[in-house]
């Protein structure tokens, strides 16, 4: 059967099993658009192409799924590119499809020309120029394929003008796509490795991270975690692939993690690390980084291995293959942890955790951002799923809202992205509808976005916004305050609109609380409403994120804050 | 870490922008190419690329693990750890000047280079071989006077599979 390129692309969309589609139109695929006007394919149209990008993020952080974005080319193809390179960092399956200007004009300067794929050649896991009508088909698929095997990733499909509406032989089952395959599989012999690693450690840790989530790993890493009693914890990524209420849980590591992570990290004889690639954020200064422990390092990326770290056992395999092949070779040679060690190093970690545990102070004057996050815990009951802007917002969010479930916790990660919350909730929420979908923003990250709640309000996705706003760029002005001898340069953000009346002007709920006791109101009501609805929390200006190690410092090395917080 | 010349011989799809990536992945990594050769194998739809950088092992086996991830790389390896031979060429330019002239003919004749081009005003001659037999001509050619020169980068093969 003869068919257009615009009708090859949602034929090829729809064997990818693409239900939804975020993106914003232009010149260069107005054919494409047309077909989709034709089309059942389920379009959300974004104000942003950033916008595009994170929504189709938070799609697949959510679910698992590859996200897709289709937008116009020249500034609409830049303008994705924030979006991209987020999703890259943080190893999410992607594909974004780039309208280009027809081949003949390519090279030319042409009305909204732009090199796409050469921009987005170091932010992308792959990138595709389709230059002819008979590699569509074929180069959509290997798209897909890319995005989601192995390390997961963004792939950017650029799809000129005119091989777009010419026409060609579509036959799905006839397509041979090259064979791009990244299983690896662990080494048997390395099991017996960390056997004997396991057997003589005293202070065994696992550190989780991200590619537990990706490579859907958490069932098992939590079965090993309390099967055989070895405490947990882990990264911004890992959030959610251990249960957060569980005993063993020890909260994020790193430069904000909490007392008995890091001091967890810095005494333990032995480090299962899954699924991490060992970030500046979590490491602090190399050489004290878990100085008393032998190192197991599971990844899919050969590239991560050794890069930051030097490890003991470096084992390269999918997170949910080698987990599983562990959880057996233990089982099979009898494994079993020595009591009286066990309890001793449990105990120890426990007598941290009195010490120092995660708190704040309230002075029943001001609103507490910590206590608007642990509020939102109670009234959810957990159940919900968390976006982040960058910052504070997200550190706190990190600190005190407990994650029992894998993909349950969005957020950018590796690049640290202002203004992903708000279109990575709407994302979720378009997975998720009958989901509990909450963006915990800050004031500065939320107008890096803010155009999206026209998109919210437009297609009633029902997302809430919780502003933690104290008028700063607050992460920012930690650092100032810290380091810079309160310097406060150029992250007051006072002069800001009135977000309540933002929200209404765009057809979204707008409330307010500024006394503590206003809190939960404003949550309940928020959270009852069946509307999209911004909830604008005044809270305390300069409350700072702690514990902190300081950057280039042991993470053993924390500032606590105010003294009050330690018991 | 010592620091030395590894060369890494590449494997790749022939694809347009397949050296625009490698290149990206070192340049953005702040590795630098020493020297570079790319062409394609009996196959068309595949390259070889080899390349020179300079760098610790550990270095040297970052830069090999980020080649990999390249979807279009399909073998990485360094061929300074196994034997393997080595080769570059240079074609090189020597004006006949009256002053040089009988000295640039003894120095062909004893040296036993290969002339390709031989005019009246000037000669090209065509000089293989591995590193120190091509830095060994160089030396003996400078004082004749280079004209012109080009050099390639090194390529290599391994003795076995």
């Amino acid at each position: 059967m003869k068919l257009k390129g615009t009708q090859i692309l949602f034929k090829a969309l729809e064997e990818e099993k693409v239900d939804i589609i975020f993106g914003y139109p232009g010149g260069a695929v107005l054919d494409i658009y047309d077909q989709l006007y034709k089309s059942d394919m389920k379009h959300i149209l974004v104000r942003h192409e950033q916008g595009a990008v994170h929504a189709a993020d938070g799609y697949a952080r959510a679910t698992g799924k590859v996200g897709v974005c289709l937008v116009t080319s020249g500034p609409g193809a830049t303008n994705t590119v924030t979006g991209i390179a987020t999703a890259n960092m943080d190893s999410i399956p992607l594909v974004v499809f780039t309208g280009q200007v027809p081949t003949g004009l390519i090279g030319n300067d042409a009305f909204q020309e732009c090199d796409i794929t050469g921009i987005t050649r170091p932010c992308t896991k792959h990138n595709f120029l389709v230059r002819s009508i008979d590699d569509l088909a074929p180069t959509i698929k290997e798209a897909f394929n890319i995005a989601r095997s192995g390390r997961p990733g963004p792939v950017l499909v650029d799809l000129p003008k005119n091989v777009m509406v010419a026409e060609t032989e579509y036959n799905p089952a006839n397509i041979k796509i090259r064979n791009y395959e990244v299983a690896y599989k662990p080494a048997p012999k390395k099991m017996a490795n960390v056997f004997e690693m396991l057997n003589s450690a005293k202070r065994p840790l696992i550190m989780t991270g991200g590619g537990v989530i990706l490579g859907k790993a958490s069932a098992l890493l939590t079965q090993l975690a309390r099967k055989y009693q070895i405490p947990v914890t882990g990264t911004l990524m890992g959030l959610g692939s251990f249960p957060g209420t569980d005993p063993l849980w020890l909260g994020m590591l790193g430069m904000h993690g909490t007392y008995y992570a890091n001091m967890a990290i810095s005494h333990c004889d032995l480090l299962l690390a899954v699924g991490v690639r060992f970030d500046d954020r979590v490491t602090g200064t190399i050489e004290t980084f878990a100085a008393n422990a032998k190192i197991v390092h599971i990844d899919i990326d050969p590239s991560s291995i050794n890069k930051n770290v030097v490890v003991d056992l470096p084992i390269i395999g999918d997170t949910k293959a080698t987990l599983s092949d562990l959880i057996k070779f233990l089982a099979e040679h009898n494994y079993a942890q020595n009591p009286a060690q066990r309890q001793e190093w449990l105990g120890q970690i426990a007598e941290w955790k009195e010490k120092v545990p995660l708190t704040y102070c309230q002075n029943g004057k001001e609103i507490k951002p910590q206590n608007v996050i642990e509020t939102l815990y109670k009234l959810t009951k957990g159940d919900a799923i968390i976006t982040t802007e960058v910052g504070q917002n997200q550190m706190w969010t990190a600190q005190f809202f407990p994650f029992d479930h894998p993909n349950t916790f969005i957020s950018s990660g590796g690049l640290g992205t202002m203004g992903f919350g708000l279109p990575a909730a709407i994302g979720v929420k378009c997975a998720f509808p009958d989901k509990q979908v909450v963006d915990i923003a800050g004031d500065g990250s939320i107008q890096m976005n803010i155009q999206e709640l026209a998109t919210a309000a437009q297609y009633k996705i029902n997302v809430k916004i919780v502003l933690l706003n104290n008028g700063y760029l607050g992460m920012v002005r930690q650092w100032q305050e810290l380091f810079y001898e309160k310097r406060y340069s150029h992250t007051d953000m006072t002069y800001a609109p009135d977000f309540v009346k933002l929200a209404e002007a765009y057809g979204v709920v707008g409330l307010r609380a500024t006394k503590p006791e206003e809190v939960e109101t404003v949550l309940r009501q928020g959270l009852s409403l069946d509307r999209p609805v911004l909830m604008d929390f005044r809270v305390s200006r300069e409350e700072c994120v702690y514990p902190m190690v300081h950057p280039g410092d042991s993470i053993s090395n924390m500032s606590l804050g105010s003294r009050e917080m330690i018991n | 870490m010592e620091k030395k010349e590894h060369i890494i011989s590449i494997l790749v799809h022939n694809k347009p922008d397949v050296l625009a990536r490698i290149a990206g992945i070192l340049g953005g990594k702040g590795y630098n190419i020493e020297s570079l050769c790319v062409n394609a194998t009996t196959q068309y739809e595949i390259s070889k690329i080899v390349m020179t950088t300079l760098g610790s092992q550990e270095t040297v086996t970052r830069i090999e693990n980020q080649l990999q991830r390249l979807v279009d790389v399909i073998t990485v390896d360094d061929l300074t750890n196994v034997e393997s031979i080595h080769r570059e060429l240079i074609l090189v330019r020597l004006n006949l000047t009256a002053d040089k002239k009988e000295q640039i003919k003894k120095a062909v004749d004893t040296n036993k280079w290969k002339v390709i081009v031989s005019a009246d005003a000037y000669i090209i001659l065509e000089i293989t071989g591995d590193q120190s037999q091509i830095d060994f001509a160089l030396a003996h050619l400078a004082p004749l006077g280079i004209a012109d020169i080009t050099r390639t980068g090194i390529i290599a093969l391994n003795l076995e599979n």
